[in-house]
């Protein structure tokens, strides 16, 4: 698979900071690659070099085939931001803003009032299209946002934290629509510190502490990566509870819920030795789960620190 | 595209959304405010005694006396408008979209500053109507008005790029307001309400070698044909300055302020 976002040893501090530490990494087209890390981790300073917004003190980065140093005008041809922070004129309508963003593109006026019309269409903005941004919700303002990045079907897409501050309904909308942009190929570098969101949207994920790549890999190799797997047993009746505590010694016990969970990586062989036993002491099993470690157990296995818990709304 | 179709197209395309902007936020009415509070208070107030201070008859005297001085202080006031509104986009997120896409680099301050320049200079031609109103009249040809509103315009232009710079310089849109302010005062620290002669000495040195002197005596020389002297040349001399100045100085904090 071709990549499209090469990094390369790339370095940048800030005064004595080291915000990002020899970062290396491959993201191959056409995919949803995720950057996920706490605050302060160094995302956005990696969002911000890949984007031309900043130089990197040492290394490279390529982005579509371009050096975003030597030839950033080529790499902001090809790319779209959409940033942490809105980036919407407010002074303008949402209409105006999507005009302006085809305009700069050089789409010309046919074509760019086409694409404003079904950008408007397709992010649920064409009612509100000629009011003043300041009747706009958080969530409009983001899609308009979004749409703006959008304007010139851009073949690689920067979110950075793209949902952040938004409501679950919102959050929703947004993954739909990312899904939409890797349908239709377009290679999506999304930075985030929701564990669920990485894992619902990419198809890689790496995880970066303190400006260094701890981990990188599928969602589901990242779980494999760590303990934190258990096979979850629930029982009849008190003598099938009994009788499976009786050949699992390894097992925490809930008694008011009849349910024993046993450690396991996940494996055939683990689970086939806990039916085995079960089997042995003539113990029915009324349900069998198995729980694979979630990114939450990643991230603290990972970086010695618990996640980033979701900011209230 | 070429560089430089490219470089019009983006400038173009800025200068609309200056425009708009200038629709949505009027600033305009505070550029035509200022300078209209101070004509009305100077003629009507003060317009007799400094008319005669002048060695004219009263009110009507001073009236033709002022009235460069105050379109010069409505162009001084034009230096605000970009100032706000470059810092306004410095301090916004936008900024940050506009340099991830491949637009001109100049485009966004060439937007701002045209765009308020057009402002200052509808401002300058609602003043002038309202002196004309109140009874100035100038003894000019077509020639020398069209002069003056060429010199007016050129003045206007290189003191938004002065705006443009103070807006990059600000640290926020508050002082960027404050900036602009020592600018605005120069046209009374020169010939533009009283003569220098009758200012005290140290006074008069400095208004007779700031550059609202000589465009005011030039601007009286245009609409009155009064003694040109030496005014028309310092004035080319201080456009030319003060439009390097602002230009490259808008430019180079721009371009230090946007890449890190």
């Amino acid at each position: 698979m071709t990549s499209a976002i090469q990094l390369e040893g790339l370095t940048k501090s800030f005064g004595e900071k080291v915000v990002l530490d020899q970062l290396d990494l491959d993201v191959a087209a056409g995919r949803v690659f995720a950057l996920l890390g706490p605050n302060g981790a160094g995302k956005t300073t990696t969002v911000h070099i890949l984007s031309t917004l900043m130089r990197p003190d040492a290394g490279v980065a390529r982005v579509g085939g371009h050096d975003v140093v030597a030839s950033p005008e080529a790499v902001r041809a090809l790319i779209g931001v959409t940033g942490q922070f809105s980036a919407v004129d407010n002074l303008l309508t949402g209409e105006e803003n999507l005009r302006l963003m085809a305009d700069l593109r050089h789409l010309g006026r046919k074509e760019g009032a086409r694409r404003t019309a079904e950008l408007l269409e397709r992010f649920d903005l064409a009612e509100a299209a000629r009011k003043p941004l300041s009747t706009y919700s958080g969530g409009m303002r983001r899609r308009l946002d979004l749409a703006m990045t959008l304007v010139s079907r851009p073949q690689i897409v920067f979110l950075d934290e793209p949902t952040t501050g938004l409501d679950p309904r919102s959050r929703a909308e947004m993954w739909d629509i990312v899904r939409e942009l890797v349908a239709a190929g377009t290679t999506i570098f999304l930075t985030t510190q929701y564990l669920e969101e990485a894992d619902q949207l990419a198809h890689r994920v790496a995880v970066l502490d303190h400006g260094v790549i701890v981990a990188d890999g599928t969602p589901s190799e990242l779980k494999r990566l760590v303990p934190g797997g258990r096979i979850h047993l629930e029982f009849e009746d008190q003598p099938a509870f009994d009788g499976a505590l009786a050949v699992l010694e390894d097992a925490t016990r809930d008694d008011a819920a009849l349910a024993l969970d046993v450690p396991s990586d996940g494996s055939f062989a683990s689970i086939r030795t806990v039916m085995d036993r079960l089997e042995a002491g003539r113990v029915e099993a009324r349900a069998l789960t198995i729980h694979t470690p979630d990114l939450d157990d990643v991230f603290l296995a990972l970086t010695g620190h618990d996640a980033p818990k979701e900011v209230a709304q | 595209m070429s560089t430089l179709a490219h470089t019009v197209a983006d400038s173009r395309t800025m200068l609309r959304r200056s425009l708009l902007h200038a629709v949505r936020y009027p600033v305009i009415t505070y550029l035509v405010l200022t300078p209209l509070i101070f004509l009305l208070l100077f003629v009507y107030v003060f317009g007799d005694t400094l008319g005669a201070g002048i060695g004219g008859e009263g009110t009507d005297a001073y009236l033709q006396y002022v009235v460069p001085g105050v379109l010069l202080l409505t162009i001084a006031g034009g230096v605000t408008g970009p100032a706000l509104s470059v810092s306004k986009d410095l301090t916004e997120g936008i900024i940050a979209r506009f340099r991830t896409m491949d637009i001109s680099r100049s485009a966004v301050l060439t937007g701002h500053v045209l765009g308020n320049l057009v402002q200052v200079l509808l401002a300058t031609a609602i003043v002038t109507a309202v002196a004309l109103l109140m009874g100035f009249r100038a003894p000019a040809s077509v020639l020398d008005v069209l002069a003056a509103a060429a010199l007016l315009a050129a003045i206007g232009f290189v003191l938004c790029w002065l705006g443009a710079a103070f807006g990059v310089f600000a640290k926020g849109v508050e002082s960027a307001s404050n900036l602009p302010m020592p600018l605005m005062i120069l046209p009374f620290l020169g010939s533009g309400f009283v003569p220098t002669e009758s200012m005290p000495g140290w006074l008069q040195w400095f208004a007779e070698h700031q550059p609202f002197t000589p465009f005011i005596e030039t601007l009286r020389a245009l609409l009155f044909d009064t003694e040109l002297g030496s005014n028309g040349w310092l004035s080319l001399v201080w456009i030319l300055v003060l439009g390097l100045i602002g230009w490259l100085w808008a430019r180079f904090l721009y371009e230090r302020k946007t890449v890190r």
